[in-house]
């Protein structure tokens, strides 16, 4: 039990995806103008990021690894997390409209993103089995979640400050984004990986 | 427009990193020596090449509903090609770079490009676009790369055959450009240099503009 916790711990913060593995930036950047949108792209996010990772764990152990193809890896993970998003997408705009108003547009982001194809692919290196990946991949959202709450936090109170022209947008906030990590950076070597 | 017009204007005016913002995650994952940005920066260079111009090829058999799947699975063949050869022939390089690699794949301007660029051009005009796009990207990776590692720890291409001592030995900089922190600080900073560059060239475009018009209003009044 322990050990799963220590797994999650280190997806969460100390390996976090976006401040200290640098995924998924695009969308860190892109989304966390808006507290709301970031909420929603976090949740988003982790829950396609571990259902995607249980799938690609079912491909890789039970098709890749017996039939010897582990070198197709990426083109099979790619296609398969693009098709799976975008089949979620179609049921999503079928059977629940509502969510998919809120949703929809998160969801063809996500389709073909470094982060959602990065999980299946740590898994799939660090040989992990099926409750490990899943726990990895839900850790490594929820990690995601954290960073792009917080900083969607931080920036909604940055349009106050008065920020030299030059920096404003993309430069201040690349600023704001490293003093978090530094703040991140403190965790690191509190679980030894 | 020229071949020479579309391979330069991936260098500065639609460079990437700095002025489309795209892929920055190798910008700042593998930035922190020189050696690191320049093999991240050669291999996006022949994805993005490659891959414009098979799409380019292709493009008139595929239906272009199907397109993006198609760009997809193009990139991960060729990705998975330059990856296979690394790790036979060059596999200091590939264990450098591990995972950031892999993610090529789903870099946001290889996509843009084979949509933007090769869908609606030949296979030379695509190949030179690529190649542009792919130089500018490897001279931000080289910049943002050289300056980490020059104020990090004094040297460039440390570590290899052809490290360069910059800065005296007992040069002790701040550990904490090479970290993850430094990383999206100093970028932060190169944006808004080049936010710099860029509104000094458009006032001395408006002064040249302003001064060839009043050029034109003195020689009217004479």
């Amino acid at each position: 039990m322990m050990e799963y916790f220590t797994l999650f711990m280190g997806a969460v913060i100390v390996n976090n995806f976006v401040l200290t593995r640098f995924l998924g930036l695009c969308i860190f950047f892109g989304v966390s103008k808006s507290l709301s949108a970031s909420v929603g792209m976090g949740m988003a996010v982790a829950s396609i990021l571990t259902v995607s990772s249980a799938l690609a764990w079912v491909v890789y152990n039970f098709v890749l690894v017996p039939y010897d193809l582990v070198f197709l890896k990426i083109v099979v993970f790619v296609v398969l997390i693009a098709c799976f998003v975008q089949f979620l997408e179609i049921a999503i705009k079928r059977y629940a409209p509502a969510l998919y108003e809120m949703w929809g547009i998160y969801l063809v982001l996500i389709a073909t993103n470094c982060v959602v194809l990065g999980v299946p692919l740590i898994n799939a290196s660090a040989n992990f089995d099926f409750i490990k990946s899943v726990i990895n991949a839900f850790g490594s959202g929820a990690g995601f979640a954290l960073a792009i709450i917080l900083m969607a936090s931080l920036r909604e109170k940055l349009q106050y400050a008065d920020v030299p022209k030059t920096l404003e947008g993309l430069g201040i906030a690349f600023i704001l984004a490293g003093m978090l990590a530094l703040s991140f950076l403190g965790f690191s070597g509190m679980i030894p990986l | 427009m020229n071949y020479w017009d579309i391979f330069k204007k991936g260098i500065f005016e639609m460079n990437p990193i700095f002025r489309l913002a795209l892929s920055l995650c190798p910008a700042l994952a593998v930035t922190s020596t020189v050696f690191n940005a320049f093999g991240m920066g050669i291999c996006v260079l022949l994805v993005i090449t490659l891959n414009n111009m098979v799409v380019s090829v292709v493009k008139d058999w595929v239906n272009p509903k199907v397109r993006v799947p198609m760009f997809i699975t193009i990139i991960a063949t060729i990705v998975t090609l330059i990856i296979l050869t690394l790790e036979a022939y060059f596999p200091a390089i590939y264990k450098e770079l591990g995972l950031y690699l892999e993610l090529v794949v789903v870099f946001a301007i290889i996509l843009a490009r084979a949509e933007v660029f090769a869908m609606k051009n030949g296979v030379v005009a695509s190949a030179i676009d690529g190649l542009g796009m792919g130089a500018g990207f490897t001279v931000a990776m080289l910049f943002i790369g050289a300056f980490r590692e020059l104020f990090g720890t004094g040297t460039i291409l440390g570590g290899t055959s052809l490290a360069m001592q910059i800065f005296p030995q007992s040069y002790n900089g701040p550990m904490i450009i090479i970290l993850a922190p430094g990383a999206f600080i100093v970028i932060g900073l190169m944006i808004g240099m080049f936010n710099v560059i860029g509104e000094y060239q458009d006032k001395q475009a408006a002064k040249a503009k302003a001064a060839a018009q009043l050029t034109v209003q003195r020689s009217e009044a004479v």
